[in-house]
């Protein structure tokens, strides 16, 4: 990689930003985010098992454990922070999210619209297409 | 063994295929007996083919897109042909299913393998330059994109010869292009050649987003990087967003053909406007894709060729991101005759509409900067000008087509073709040459001719003109698209005018070919010695023409926008005592490597044997493709050290030349 800043001449192979001891840190992070990813998991499968709980609140309890895990990922795995030299990636997280949502939330209400406006695909002669 | 390929695949009884291939293929192997006879191979593998460097990438990209042009223009003429004589009971000289792959072919090949590779090259060519540093992010990252990028390309171009190319449009619209209706290989062609391409694209939009996040020379804030790399930034943010989608989709139509499924097939519960809806979802934000980079050329040579900063930098920028979000909130427009209802049609509609001012404010902007300039009417303002007339047409005709109730009387005819196509070429076309004329010099250490420069502007406007005019009227007159045969004489005067408008672009096209061969004959008059023959303001003028493997030996530091221009106001003297203060130290640069090549070509076997159904050369090509893979991971060196001493020598000679023999 060709190197950006004088600073960084002899960093080996390192991203862009990056330096050793950040590496080494991240290490830990690696680890600590694995144990969370796991009980998280591993508490799900037990709460769509078991009969212990009040049996309504299962499903928003899973929902709740989803956005922890998803939480997780985003710390521990992709390094989001509120740090001043992370303002990229969060903000790239967020474009994400936003896209995500457009598509998501237009395609539905695109499609939902088409269904409700049009007679099912069945009732159209679609062989004399040819 | 050979699944679905037999000798019945090469088109023997069509003339007209057989022709065109045989001429492509005679094309082909002149130039490999060329490169052989003179034995350049050696050359052409270790400076080329498997360089790393992110300027030869990017005249590599650029080179195939001329190529490419010339494939996609061929197609536009044949149709133009067609349609000026088949009227009444003159068919024409085109059979319908020739007819049919031509316009598939022209449209695929024209927006996937033209005009994307012509702007992802201009931008892997500039941007590093631009933001005053000495590569991309990605350097092997980049090689293969480029090669996968030609896969696509080598796919495409091998469905002329064995077998056929899809005849379902250039966006393969299900049930349509469904196994039950389109059994043939055309279809799988279409899908596999722009899968692998596809994810050529989607690497080189991640890597060069990265560069311009993270690598910029220090000082080089946001607010300070040129135009061009923000149009860039947001052309490649929309690349990450949008591509996933386009692949996705595939990959469901794939599955409907090679698994027997049905996301997209009219029975079985399957929906083909899911697939309408999703291939929109990629295919709004794929013209912004196309068209802001384009913006960005036109700035920088606005800027340049008036003597003035870029009026309203900031609106330039906000215009930019703007543009990058509104353009994943209009995709319905190009469905509104689907079945919406009359709330979502609204608001697509009015969002279109919407998306038109930031690309106002720009017009404005380039204006303004004109405005109280001193214009050096060079030919890339020739085409910024060229375009600022007709892009403003073309958009107002979009806004037309953006109200739902025009819109359903307009749609699927000849007015939406003058409509696109005076969007891309007047936008896009004439944006890429521009800047294929602005930065030559800067690639080649030669400036192009400006005389066939000029001709070939004036023909491709006068062409367009020609062609496209007729085109909104017919679409008025109520003329579809997609026509093999027409019944209404009244129209075959306005498609003669057509045909005329194409021998003018051919004329333009003609212009560019001598234009590049007179240049490169008297290059040695036309050297350009200081780097900087525009009298430029950013950073990629402050290098020697061409730029150096590292481009700046010494990283700038940068204090305001326009940074070179500014550097150059300072006093030559000071200048010349710091280039020799200078501490030039010892720097990295990534190795060669031909990862890039041999990937490709085992996507290209993987490729082929998906669309033929021969099961084992896929695993044969999938295998070869993982080892090459393991063999880059595992390489033991990925960089070489240029001593101090060599930068010393080639940036001392660089400020000698400028500042002793140059122009300021």
């Amino acid at each position: 990689m060709a190197d950006t800043t004088q600073e960084h001449t002899h960093g080996g192979d390192t991203a862009p930003g990056d330096s050793r001891e950040e590496l080494l840190s991240s290490l830990k992070a690696y680890v600590i985010g694995l144990a969370l990813a796991i009980i998280l998991t591993a508490t799900s499968f037990w709460a769509a098992g078991t009969h212990v709980l009040w049996q309504p609140g299962v499903p928003i309890g899973l929902a709740v454990l989803a956005v922890a895990q998803m939480g997780v990922h985003l710390v521990f795995f992709l390094h989001i922070t509120t740090g001043p030299d992370n303002t990229n990636n969060v903000l790239a997280l967020a474009f994400g999210v936003l896209i995500v949502f457009l598509v998501v939330a237009g395609s539905l209400w695109i499609m939902a619209n088409l269904s409700a406006n049009m007679m099912p695909l069945e009732m159209m002669d679609l062989h004399h297409q040819r | 063994m050979f699944g679905k390929l037999s000798w019945s695949a090469i088109p023997i009884n069509e003339p007209i295929d057989m022709i065109a291939s045989g001429l492509m293929i005679l094309a082909v192997l002149g130039v490999l007996a060329w490169v052989t006879v003179k034995g350049y191979w050696p050359y052409l593998w270790r400076e080329w083919l498997t360089s790393v460097d992110h300027k030869r990438i990017g005249v590599m990209y650029v080179a195939l897109a001329l190529v490419m042009l010339l494939r996609g223009f061929t197609d536009a003429v044949m149709m133009r042909l067609q349609q000026a004589v088949s009227v009444g009971p003159d068919a024409g000289y085109l059979p319908p299913e020739h007819y049919n792959q031509i316009f598939s072919a022209h449209g695929t090949i024209m927006i996937f393998f033209m005009a994307m590779p012509f702007v992802i090259g201009l931008m892997n060519f500039a941007v590093p330059l631009q933001l005053g540093i000495r590569d991309v992010a990605f350097p092997t990252l980049n090689s293969v994109s480029l090669w996968l990028t030609a896969s696509g390309i080598l796919l495409t171009n091998m469905s002329l010869v064995v077998g056929e190319f899809a005849r379902t449009g250039w966006l393969a619209y299900p049930p349509l292009s469904e196994l039950k209706y389109s059994p043939g290989v055309g279809v799988d062609y279409y899908l596999w050649a722009l899968q692998i391409s596809g994810v050529g694209t989607l690497l080189s939009g991640i890597n060069l987003a990265t560069t311009i996040l993270k690598m910029r020379a220090p000082g080089m804030s946001y607010m300070r990087m040129p135009v061009f790399c923000w149009t860039s930034l947001a052309s490649n943010l929309l690349i990450i967003a949008a591509f996933p989608v386009l692949t996705a989709t595939f990959a469901m139509l794939l599955l409907d053909r090679y698994l027997g499924m049905h996301f997209f097939t009219a029975d079985g519960d399957g929906n083909p406007m899911m697939y309408v809806n999703l291939i929109w979802v990629w295919g709004h934000p794929e013209v912004y894709i196309l068209i802001l980079p384009c913006f960005g050329v036109f700035s920088e040579v606005v800027s340049t060729f008036s003597g003035k900063p870029l009026f309203g930098y900031r609106s330039m920028v906000a215009a930019t991101m703007a543009i990058c979000i509104l353009s994943f909130i209009v995709w319905l427009h190009h469905f509104f005759t689907m079945g919406a209802g009359a709330n979502v049609n609204g608001f697509f509609g009015v969002m279109t509409m919407i998306i038109a001012v930031p690309t106002g404010v720009k017009v404005y902007n380039w204006l303004f900067t004109m405005y109280g300039g001193r214009v050096r009417f060079h030919a890339p303002i020739l085409w910024s000008v060229g375009f600022m007339v007709t892009f403003v047409i073309g958009g107002m005709t979009g806004v037309l087509l953006a109200v739902p109730p025009a819109d359903f009387i307009l749609h699927n005819s000849l007015f939406l073709i003058a409509h696109f196509h005076n969007v891309i070429i007047g936008g896009v076309v004439f944006g890429v040459l521009a800047g294929y004329m602005y930065w030559f010099p800067k690639a080649f250490g030669f400036t192009l001719d400006e005389g066939w420069g000029k001709v070939s502007f004036w023909c491709w406007f006068v062409g367009f003109y020609l062609a496209f005019m007729p085109l909104y009227y017919l679409g008025m007159l109520g003329m579809t698209r997609r026509l093999q045969h027409y019944d209404n004489p009244g129209w075959q005067p306005w498609l003669i005018v057509a045909a005329v408008g194409v021998a003018f672009i051919l004329a333009g096209i003609l212009a560019l070919i001598i234009q590049l061969v007179v240049s490169i004959r008297t290059r040695e008059r036309r050297r350009d010695r200081t780097g900087d023959p525009w009298q430029g303001r950013t950073l990629e003028w402050s290098t020697p023409s061409p730029p150096p493997a590292w481009n700046f030996a010494v990283l700038p530091q940068v204090e305001r926008e326009d940074a070179y221009w500014h550097m150059k106001r300072r006093a030559r003297e000071e200048r010349i005592a710091a280039a020799e203060a200078l501490a030039y130290a010892p720097i990295h640069m990534p190795l060669n490597s031909p990862t890039g090549f041999v990937t490709a070509f085992f996507a290209v076997v993987t490729g082929f044997a998906l669309i033929w159904h021969i099961w084992w050369l896929v695993i044969l090509g999938l295998v070869g493709a993982l080892i090459t893979t393991l063999v880059f991971a595992w390489r033991d060196e990925s960089e070489f050290e240029i001593a101090a001493d060599e930068l010393a020598r080639v940036d001392r000679a660089h400020h000698q030349a400028y500042w002793v023999g140059g122009t300021p």
